[in-house]
């Protein structure tokens, strides 16, 4: 990091303000008509990636936890369940790499709530802005986030053997619907970000939705062997739904129906859950 | 710029403001005029932040109504927005990024395209003394330049209306100073500037009115001088030539000013109480005339200085109790 090798202030002891310098500054220009949603959307986007430059560490939970999610699973259930690693890995690879970036869209809450904490969003919420701004630039920054663990997870999955059949079309297309999903899904993680009090209690209540959302689906065995009860849940859980259509997208034999329900359930999550959060938003 | 049927930045009547069962804002009246420095000056845990906070938009009053340039704080925040800009007590800028890209960034977020965004950058980081620190992070700035970076953010859009929430609360004297000199600037060019602060001074330096809060209330309004006076009392401080001389002078003091006077730590420093405006002399004229007495006796005089009243002295004389601390504003905020 070039900015991190800060020498000790010189400015501080020096400087002078001068009503003169100052006052030029002051001068009032002809303002810039306000930007457009999109423009102040891309300018919060920018303000992740600066953030992602200077603390790079933050990028340790999209590479180092989809390596490790990648690793245990396929050797630990393998042989016990498809008979051999790389046989457990054509049904795998799909669903850990829904599981991993599914789980890293609980970061967008976290480092909302972090974010507020701070102050810096007080002056965001006084700007002339489209109000979800803020928030819209902060999930396309993440976006970046899911796109670097997928492609993370699939490039272990191709060492280890994972062979799609619906070759480079078929495995972009698949990451790309689990974008879209991810992006809908982070709403949810917006709004408790600014519901709850702190970082700690955000992270505890995304455990306690993610945890059965993505083991009680259908990401490590097939349905077929697990009790009626549980199978109905698989069947209305929407990260299921989005492992089928993922896992069809990338074997070659798009699924139309979940492709379908993945689709509406972004929708409705973008809409209702973006809602409640600038509903809050405005209110905090 | 001011609203054009009263002159006013601000006009609030009656804004309550309940967290809870707490009262941050229990019926605050303000009347800003546009063009001025208006402090508001009070204790942690008047409501001082509460009301800025109401005043940016940032929080939704329960009761009351508020206008800024005419324009009411809930159903027309956007326009208000348009208008002010806040430097909040705790950093307002990402403390990650340099001081460079805060202002970019927030250059581009007023619509400046980025080229100009970065051009306008550089022509405030050098106005405030951060060209050599520009591209270093925030977070690594000290406290002063910190406070410049934010102020800087503030009036990138040369706002009409500029919120400053204790700007100098935790700064060394110098930057303090400094922050006052950036003020005094900012309203020469017309922009409107309402600071909340801790201290009688720096509201009496910079101020032209001042509304003293207290538990979410606005219990004294007026001009610096006529708040002093009303408080009535200063004190006035005395440095010998000889440290023998001081029982003397302490017993000159104290029959001139009509009050005790005490001995300081430093052996040749005296404090004694001023009585203010009785009608027959003003606190200064009393001061003058213990020092010529102090000078008729004989002692020799190597300083004096005639000091304000504290914000605790206000606070005793307004409230009848010391200014105490009534809860963490941030608790309440």
């Amino acid at each position: 990091m070039s900015t991190a090798t800060a020498t000790p202030t010189g400015t501080t002891a020096s400087y002078v303000p001068s009503a003169e310098t100052l006052g030029a500054v002051m001068a009032p220009g002809a303002r810039p008509p306000r930007p457009s949603p999109v423009a102040a959307s891309l300018a919060f986007g920018w303000r992740a990636m600066l953030k992602i430059k200077h603390v790079p560490e933050q990028l340790f939970d999209v590479t180092a936890f989809p390596i490790i999610m990648t690793l245990m699973f396929t050797y630990l259930f393998g042989g016990a369940l498809a008979g051999s690693t790389s046989e457990y890995l054509q049904y795998l690879l799909p669903g850990i790499m829904v599981t991993s970036v599914v789980m890293i869209t609980m970061y967008t809450g976290v480092g909302l709530n972090t974010d507020i904490e701070k102050g810096v969003f007080d002056r965001f919420r006084t700007l002339p802005l489209w109000r979800p701004a803020a928030l819209v630039g902060m999930i396309l920054g993440d976006m970046l986030r899911y796109v670097l663990a997928g492609s993370v997870i699939l490039a272990v999955g191709l060492a280890l053997g994972f062979r799609p059949g619906g070759g480079v079309g078929g495995v972009v297309a698949g990451l790309g619907l689990l974008i879209v999903f991810s992006f809908a899904f982070s709403w949810v993680w917006t709004m408790f970000g600014l519901l709850l009090r702190s970082e700690r209690s955000v992270m505890g209540v995304s455990m306690l939705v993610l945890f059965p959302l993505t083991f009680l689906s259908n990401v490590f065995v097939q349905p077929a062997t697990m009790p009626g009860w549980l199978q109905a849940f698989v069947e209305v859980n929407p990260i299921a739904q989005l492992v089928t259509a993922v896992r069809s997208l990338m074997a070659g034999t798009p699924d139309a129906g979940a492709i379908t329900w993945v689709l509406v359930a972004s929708a409705v999550f973008a809409t209702l859950f973006g809602a409640l959060t600038m509903y809050r938003y405005n209110r905090v | 710029m001011r609203d054009p049927a009263t002159g006013l930045a601000i006009e609030a009547s009656g804004l309550v403001k309940t967290f809870g069962s707490t009262r941050a804002l229990d019926g605050i009246d303000l009347a800003v005029p546009a063009g001025t420095v208006y402090g508001l000056l009070g204790p942690n845990g008047a409501g001082k932040t509460t009301a800025v906070r109401v005043l940016a938009t940032l929080l939704r009053p329960n009761g009351g109504e508020a206008r800024v340039f005419g324009h009411d704080v809930v159903r027309d925040a956007d326009a208000v927005r348009g208008k002010v800009s806040l430097t909040g007590q705790y950093a307002s800028v990402d403390e990650d990024l340099t001081g460079m890209e805060n202002l970019t960034l927030l250059g581009r977020l007023l619509g400046h395209r980025k080229p100009a965004a970065r051009d306008r950058a550089a022509q405030l980081l050098a106005a405030f003394g951060l060209t050599e620190a520009a591209d270093r992070q925030v977070k690594k700035y000290s406290g002063g330049m910190r406070r410049r970076v934010d102020i800087a953010a503030s009036i990138l859009n040369t706002p009409e209306l500029l919120f400053l929430d204790e700007p100098t609360s935790g700064l060394d004297p110098r930057s303090r100073s400094q922050v006052w000199e950036i003020v005094r600037s900012v309203v020469a060019h017309g922009t409107t500037v309402l600071l909340t602060t801790q201290y009688l001074d720096e509201a009496d330096r910079l101020a032209g009115r001042i509304a003293v809060v207290d538990h979410g209330r606005v219990i004294a309004e007026g001009t610096p001088g006529e708040l002093k006076s009303s408080v009535g009392t200063g004190t006035v401080h005395v440095r010998l030539r000889d440290a023998g001389q001081r029982p003397e002078a302490g017993r000159v003091l104290a029959a001139a000013l009509g009050a005790p006077v005490q001995a300081e730590a430093d052996p040749v420093a005296l404090t004694g109480r001023v009585a203010g405006d009785d009608g027959r002399l003003q606190a200064g004229e009393r001061a003058a005339r213990a020092l010529s007495e102090l000078a008729a006796a004989g002692i020799v005089v190597d300083d004096f200085s005639l000091g304000q009243p504290s914000l605790d002295e206000v606070f005793l004389v307004l409230t009848d109790r010391p200014a105490e601390p009534a809860g963490d504003e941030m608790e309440a905020a």
